[in-house]
């Protein structure tokens, strides 16, 4: 009796093990993606600091400085601040973005009298220390220091401290400054790059399928091709990127850093995921269909192109998703093809300097500034979104088109 | 000057080429249209088949002599505007120039160089582009009206325009398939090369069995013990200290995950658990890596410092190899899966209805008999650990030690390969040619032993079949 009792405990042990070992995956999941939101959800507002801005009726706008004016009407909020160093403290607060807000103001100026507060964006490490990332300690914190400090209280006893939507995460692209810096350049990047991809391995990697499944017949050079597929379809990503620098840039001198490259590369990489889902695809066709065209006369061209091709879509569509999904996270092959530079301008074709934005999530971790952890993990949660999207889709078209036969 | 007559340019051409085609199209099946309603003629193929004849035929020798000369044109012009920069004895300064005088041109870059004969080049590049570009479009236009008459004229009643175009399809198909081949090909070859010339001035003996690593080279050539050290042993261990730890991670909760999933979980657990963690796997690895900053490092320092451990490296082994331990769960979970689902249902019934528990069947039964496909699960995601570049670029350092001390700080292959070729570097220094080396080593041990698993994977498969 003994040992039944010994053996049903192990069991039990055994099962809990295994209980272990799925809970264990699921918790690592979910405090990644826990800790990815919650660092990056801060950063979707920013800090913005009211000032008093006073115009007259009527003034003449068009030459104003917009750097001297908000200066001036800074000063005018605070009369007490005389010497130089006081000054650039009390102006250190802004941000360089606060100007460019401010000459936008200027500009949509209509003569009408302003006389009010205006909210001006904060810099990055203002931000940092009115979100609590960065804690304070005494008179300062972080890189703000005291002298710093009393203005910002200043501010804060006046109320005029708001957190406001952060417009420059997606509407801007990349820059040094971390309050002004944003993925809209690097989601070009990466649009450009996924489209350029989808184009070259999508029509291969269908053309591939079908001669491999309806057309070649078996001998060795089909088996070679198999084999080599599949292995293909394991090489390490990092070995496409140099492929793609010793080909493209360095054989067919396409431009560095540019998007085109990247995507041809990622689609190098993707074809033999398209290739092993749509040979999958194909051979879930029903032979009954396939019979029934040829015999009423079709040939088999006709019989692949009206009938096992567009029953065979659905899954081809999934297999596709799910290859230009792991494309568009993918890293490595795009640092070696260069798109890693600083770029500030959004690309306007394939053919400009770009970045990606797994890319830009790679550089902006690097970036010493506080700020920058935020805008990463921000920045992360775009990219999921993206694929999460592409799942979505893949597992509705799945669900939603393929039949079971 | 002529480029004010005559305003050619490449979209012009292309467009023209596209509509001399679908002209073609509807001009060969309105033919054969007409010819089909004629009394007592049968034709071979469909209307339809003699436009798409007619078309392929068009656009086939124009679109490949346009690609063959536009790729050609510009390496002679580089070698003609090479003359007004002969003075210039350094070639990358001559290209330099010469990329210059292609920019001011193409209208990129309006800077005008520091150089007697720059306008002058500039002046016979944009004159000799234009009178190219004309010559260019006027012949491949043409070449596509005469193709286009041809392709017109040899619809005929009996004419096989299906067959013909089915065998263009059939070929298209064909060459597809072997692009697959060309890209492997094209690895080996870019590989090879860049590693030949690595070896011409590192020993292979010291690339494999050397254990120092150091690539960084002085700046000036003459500067003495400039050679730099290629000694790999060290980058080779620490890609395999990472791996070993990742699957030391990985190896027990994919197994055991595998293993209650497939065997104890209903299928209603079955059907939610197994989807999250196959999320594991298409996280992109870039923010594995941010994980890894983050949160896991400072966790493992934190420990490090509880329990007393010293010179714990803040970029050391245990803290890339655990995250990307976690990313390979979800690899080892599904394919173990997958072989302990070919286990015929049989073995399990004979063996539970002997009266053993489902632990002892799974440990005793199952697993042996599914040992082959679980070995080649955890190869296949091992050879994924050893090509994985993100997260040990974030996460591990680029300081080559030869260390089994998981709290130190070792480099992987795929580090030291981004290392050496992000950022400016010259072209055909060791430096940089060494990472081509790393590349080729790397490449080939993912490949054998992809190989090795699929091979012992296949025949597990077919024993039970």
């Amino acid at each position: 009796m003994n040992s039944i009792i010994k053996r049903n405990q192990s069991e039990k042990r055994f099962k809990f093990y295994g209980i272990l070992a799925v809970a264990t995956a699921i918790i690592l999941l979910m405090i990644l993606l826990f800790k990815i939101f919650s660092t990056g959800i801060s950063a979707f507002n920013q800090t913005y600091i009211g000032v008093k801005i006073q115009i007259e009726a009527n003034s003449d706008v068009s030459n104003l400085d917009p750097r001297r004016e908000l200066k001036r009407n800074l000063r005018a909020m605070f009369p007490d601040v005389k010497t130089r160093s006081e000054k650039k403290n009390l102006y250190s607060i802004f941000s360089n973005g606060a100007y460019y807000e401010f000459q936008e103001m200027l500009d949509n100026y209509d003569g009408k009298k302003i006389d009010g507060y205006y909210y001006f964006l904060a810099s990055d490490d203002v931000d940092m220390y009115v979100k609590g990332t960065v804690k304070r300690k005494g008179n300062s914190a972080g890189r703000i220091q005291s002298s710093q400090m009393i203005y910002i209280d200043m501010f804060k006893n006046m109320n005029l401290i708001e957190l406001k939507y952060n417009k420059y995460l997606l509407g801007a692209s990349d820059s040094r400054d971390p309050e002004l810096a944003g993925i809209l350049g690097a989601i070009y990047g990466s649009l450009y790059a996924i489209l350029i991809a989808f184009i070259t391995s999508f029509p291969l990697g269908i053309l591939t399928a079908v001669y491999l499944e309806k057309l070649a017949s078996r001998n060795r050079f089909s088996d070679l091709i198999e084999t080599n597929i599949n292995n293909l379809a394991a090489v390490p990503s990092i070995v496409f990127g140099l492929l793609g620098l010793a080909i493209f840039l360095n054989f067919f001198d396409l431009p560095r850093s540019a998007s085109l490259v990247g995507g041809l590369t990622l689609g190098l990489m993707t074809l033999p995921t398209i290739v092993i889902a749509s040979r999958s695809a194909i051979k879930s066709v029903p032979p009954s269909i396939e019979e029934a065209s040829i015999g009423l006369g079709s040939s088999k061209i006709q019989t692949i192109f009206n009938f096992t091709l567009p029953l065979a879509m659905p899954g081809i569509l999934t297999g596709t998703i799910i290859g230009m999904a792991r494309a568009i996270g993918e890293t490595a092959p795009l640092l070696m093809i260069g798109m890693v530079a600083f770029i500030v301008d959004i690309p306007r074709s394939p053919m400009d300097a770009a970045t990606a934005l797994p890319v830009q999530i790679f550089l902006w971790q690097d970036s010493p500034e506080r700020a920058f952890v935020e805008r990463t993990s921000a920045a992360i949660m775009v990219l999921l979104l993206f694929l999460f999207v592409l799942n979505i889709t893949a597992v509705y078209l799945r669900k939603k088109l393929e039949k079971k036969w | 000057m002529i480029s004010h007559e005559i305003n050619m340019n490449i979209e012009f051409i292309i467009l023209s080429l596209i509509g001399l085609t679908a002209y073609s199209f509807l001009i060969g099946r309105k033919k054969a249209l007409a010819l089909s309603s004629l009394k007592n003629v049968i034709i071979h193929s469909q209307p339809y088949y003699h436009g798409l004849h007619s078309a392929l035929i068009t656009i086939f020798p124009a679109s490949i002599l346009l690609v063959l000369w536009s790729w050609i044109e510009s390496s002679i012009f580089s070698i003609n505007l090479r003359e007004y920069f002969k003075d210039i004895t350094d070639p990358a300064l001559a290209d330099f120039y010469i990329s210059g005088v292609i920019n001011y041109v193409g209208g990129v870059d309006q800077k005008i160089m520091d150089h007697v004969n720059f306008m002058s080049a500039v002046n016979y590049y944009e004159t000799t582009m234009q009178m190219n570009l004309v010559l260019k479009g006027i012949i491949i236009i043409f070449l596509t009206l005469i193709v286009s008459r041809y392709s017109l004229k040899l619809i005929a009643a009996d004419f096989k325009a299906r067959d013909l175009v089915e065998n263009i399809v059939i070929r298209v198909m064909r060459y597809a398939s072997i692009f697959a081949i060309v890209i492997t090909v094209g690895i080996v070859l870019s590989l090879l090369f860049e590693t030949l010339k690595f070896f011409e001035s590192v020993a292979v003996s010291e690339f494999l069995f050397g254990t120092h690593w150091s690539p960084q080279m002085s700046i000036r050539e003459d500067q003495v013990g400039s050679s730099g050290s290629f000694g790999a042993v060290p980058v080779f261990t620490g890609t395999l200290l990472i791996s070993f730890i990742a699957m030391l991670v990985a190896g027990p909760i994919g197994l055991f995950s595998a293993i209650y999933l497939s065997q104890y979980a209903s299928t209603k657990v079955r059907s939610i658990a197994k989807p999250i963690i196959e999320v594991l796997a298409g996280i992109p690895t870039v923010v594995y890596g941010f994980f890894a900053v983050i949160t896991v490092g400072p966790f493992f320092r934190e420990m490090g410092i509880f329990f007393d451990i010293d010179n714990f490296s803040s970029e050391s082994a245990l803290i890339a190899g655990s995250v990307l331990g976690i990313m390979i769960i979800p690899f080892v979970a599904s394919l173990t899966d997958d072989a302990l689902s070919a286990v015929p249902q049989s073995l399990k019934e004979g063996s539970l209805a002997m009266g053993a528990t489902l632990s002892e069947t799974t440990s005793k039964v199952i697993i042996p008999a599914s040992f082959h496909g679980i070995a080649g699960s955890f190869l296949l995601a091992f050879s994924r650990a050893i090509g994985e570049t993100m997260i040990v670029v974030m996460a591990a350092g680029f300081a080559a030690n030869l260390t089994a001390n998981p709290f130190n700080a070792v480099t992987t292959v795929t580090v030291q390969i981004v290392g050496l070729l992000t950022g400016d570097q010259e072209f055909n220094s060791a430096k940089t040619l060494s990472a081509f080396a790393l590349a080729f080593v790397l490449f080939f041990l993912t490949l054998i032993l992809n190989i090795i698993s699929l091979t012992i994977v296949n025949k597990y498969r077919e024993q039970y079949e």
